[in-house]
């Protein structure tokens, strides 16, 4: 959480509320708390603890924008919200970007695994996520998970499974979505 | 309800009956349960975990020979309720992490029960099959087809018997009603419809009907600055169906009757603990966000947990609940530490027992508290694969405070916060519970005389 990494500047107040608070320690050790935890991060929001963490939650799973365009038709998405912060140098995407320009796009074929490298995955030749099918651990080994019917929940973009790693972000490009995964340059 | 049963007396003892799950150093994230439930009978338990698979227990038959020994639950059947997926227009990462389970009261031999994750929600029909048509004309046994040509015959299929096959079909899935996370589902008295709550609105379904809700709460406000608080839990009552109750982040419950308005924005009761404001800091908030509501068998009481008590709450009055237990008061002084690690936020649920007399919640190190409402005793006890031994009895712990340590007590800074028990269930008449810990299910009965 980004709010608890500030710098600790120890502030002549806190020092006083921490002696004021240990005197009434035993009567009130959340106050006691509350100054400690003030002298760890000083400029934690004056407000009591709860708007924040409000705001968090319901953001919760957001992939949120924090660089700035890199150029007119593309931004870069990072840093899922809730603290995974994933990086990555934009610089070799760019140069791998670069070199693709003028190269034709593989279709599907031979080339359908191939994703990583200079390789730009386009929608199309993605590789489908199967759905999962490891039986939880509750179930034992002997037990297969049996499931007839046909689960048709999909609607046309039929390559919405993700990839199961996590630190993914996606190019919003002005012709396209293009996901894309660590590991690539 | 069933008087006499469930009552922390003297004799009461628990012990171990099942552990479901591997011992392992470093549990696969997809392993964690995240919610436990018994169904209407108790015949079923139901699990859900983080990697979006369902596990469902039955109890087997007792067996005459085996008077000593209560049914034990055996995996019954297990599938992929839902998967992760990733929504791009909103650039949204949604988990397949099952958030609550609620099962259907039995209509017919097929069970159901509804599962959602953050998003969506689903009916599932689990049947057994127990017999099979043989003796097709144009399929062979292996249900190749024949060549016609080869057909001298006819005959007629009969149904044979087969090897017991249990299936889980999903038959509805209702979607897209959600912006924000869902946290609870309750199924009403009219098993008609259900609901639905994410942290700003309240859903409204009807079982047949996928593609529309009503919502039938609404607390965002127009400048999402204003936001002060968002709903945590929320619940029909078991006989009313016109009844429901939902909690908040800020300790407040609203009970809402449908009938007063089909908008329900304004509740019909409002029940609010007052709060000594000298005593505020700025843990206060966070630890009094309710994280359960669970209406009691009854219908009289809702029983709240937020992060260090559980209250029971009567619905004639809304100024105080009528009781107030500490589940680990010890962690007041390390408020702290625990907002560092996040684990002030962790959202502890409750239960009652079938006849309303005993609740139960977990805690942390992998204990859980039970609380008796009539002789106000209370015992703390351990899920661990220390007392694991079949029909072992569970011994007592304690948490020490003070300075002074007895042999068998555990200091307050030795507690493993790692080691948390969210979910729970009760076994809706008998004394037999489901204590979920991390990737492991304990199931404990009371021990038979």
């Amino acid at each position: 959480m980004s709010q608890k990494q500030e710098e600790e500047n120890p502030a002549e107040e806190t020092g006083e509320e921490k002696q004021d608070t240990q005197e009434k320690e035993g009567i009130l050790p959340e106050r006691a708390e509350e100054a400690k935890l003030k002298a760890k991060y000083p400029s934690l929001g004056q407000k009591p603890g709860g708007s924040d963490f409000l705001m968090k939650r319901l953001q919760k799973g957001v992939w949120g924008i924090i660089s700035y365009p890199l150029s007119l038709d593309v931004l870069l998405c990072v840093d899922k919200i809730e603290g995974e912060t994933s990086y990555f140098d934009s610089g070799d995407y760019n140069m791998a970007k670069a070199k693709m320009k003028n190269k034709q796009l593989p279709s599907a074929g031979p080339d359908k695994n191939l994703v990583t490298g200079d390789h730009i995955p386009t929608p199309q030749d993605l590789p489908q996520r199967k759905s999962s099918l490891v039986t939880s651990k509750l179930a034992g080994q002997s037990h297969l998970i049996i499931q007839a019917g046909v689960q048709c929940l999909l609607s046309s973009w039929d390559y919405r499974h993700v990839p199961p790693c996590p630190g993914n972000f996606c190019i919003f490009g002005r012709d396209g979505v293009s996901p894309c995964w660590p590991g690539q340059s | 309800m069933i008087p006499g049963i469930g009552t922390l007396t003297q004799d009461t003892l628990w012990c171990f009956s099942q552990v479901k799950g591997t011992i392992e150093i470093g549990t696969t994230e997809a392993d964690i349960i995240s919610t436990v439930e018994f169904n209407h009978t108790g015949e079923l338990l139901a699990t859900g975990d983080k990697g979006g698979r369902v596990v469902i227990f039955q109890r087997e038959q007792e067996s005459k020979n085996q008077v000593h020994r209560r049914g034990e639950y055996n995996v019954y059947s297990t599938f992929q309720s839902h998967e992760p997926e990733f929504d791009y227009l909103k650039s949204l990462e949604i988990e397949e992490k099952i958030n609550k389970i609620r099962w259907l009261p039995q209509q017919n031999a097929a069970y159901f029960l509804l599962s959602t994750n953050d998003k969506t929600v689903k009916l599932w029909k689990v049947s057994e099959r127990d017999k099979r048509p043989e003796g097709y004309n144009l399929k062979d046994e292996e249900g190749r087809l024949r060549d016609p040509a080869t057909i001298t015959t006819l005959r007629v299929p009969v149904l044979r018997p087969m090897d017991l096959m249990v299936e889980a079909t999903p038959r509805r899935v209702f979607a897209n009603a959600h912006t924000y996370h869902i946290n609870s589902i309750s199924v009403n008295s009219d098993y008609e419809t259900y609901m639905s709550a994410d942290d700003l609105r309240i859903n409204l379904w009807n079982f047949e009907i996928t593609n529309q809700s009503f919502n039938i709460v609404d607390i965002k406000p127009a400048n999402m600055e204003e936001l002060t608080e968002v709903i945590t839990a929320a619940e029909f009552h078991p006989h009313h169906c016109n009844t429901f109750v939902y909690s908040s982040s800020k300790g407040t419950i609203r009970l809402c009757d449908m009938r007063a308005s089909a908008l329900c924005d304004r509740h019909t009761k409002f029940f609010e603990e007052p709060e000594d404001p000298s005593n505020r800091s700025f843990f206060s908030e966070i630890i009094s966000s309710i994280s359960d509501v669970k209406f009691s068998h009854s219908g009289r009481y809702i029983m709240t947990r937020d992060y260090l008590t559980v209250k029971v709450w009567d619905l004639n009055m809304e100024n105080r609940p009528i009781e107030t237990y500490q589940v680990h008061d010890y962690l007041r002084s390390k408020l702290c530490s625990l907002y560092e690690n996040d684990c002030i936020f962790d959202k502890f649920e409750c239960v009652w027992n079938g006849s309303d007399s005993v609740i139960m919640t977990g805690s942390y190190n992998n204990f859980f508290r039970m609380f008796d409402r009539n002789t106000k005793r209370d015992v703390t006890l351990e899920a661990s694969r220390e007392n694991s031994k079949p029909r072992a009895i569970l011994k007592p712990r304690k948490v020490c405070v003070g300075g002074k340590r007895r042999k068998d007590e555990i200091s307050v800074d030795s507690l493993d916060f790692s080691k948390k028990i969210l979910h729970t269930a009760w076994h809706p008449s008998e004394n037999i519970i489901a204590v979920a810990a991390t990737n492991n299910l304990y199931i404990f009965q009371d021990k038979v005389n």
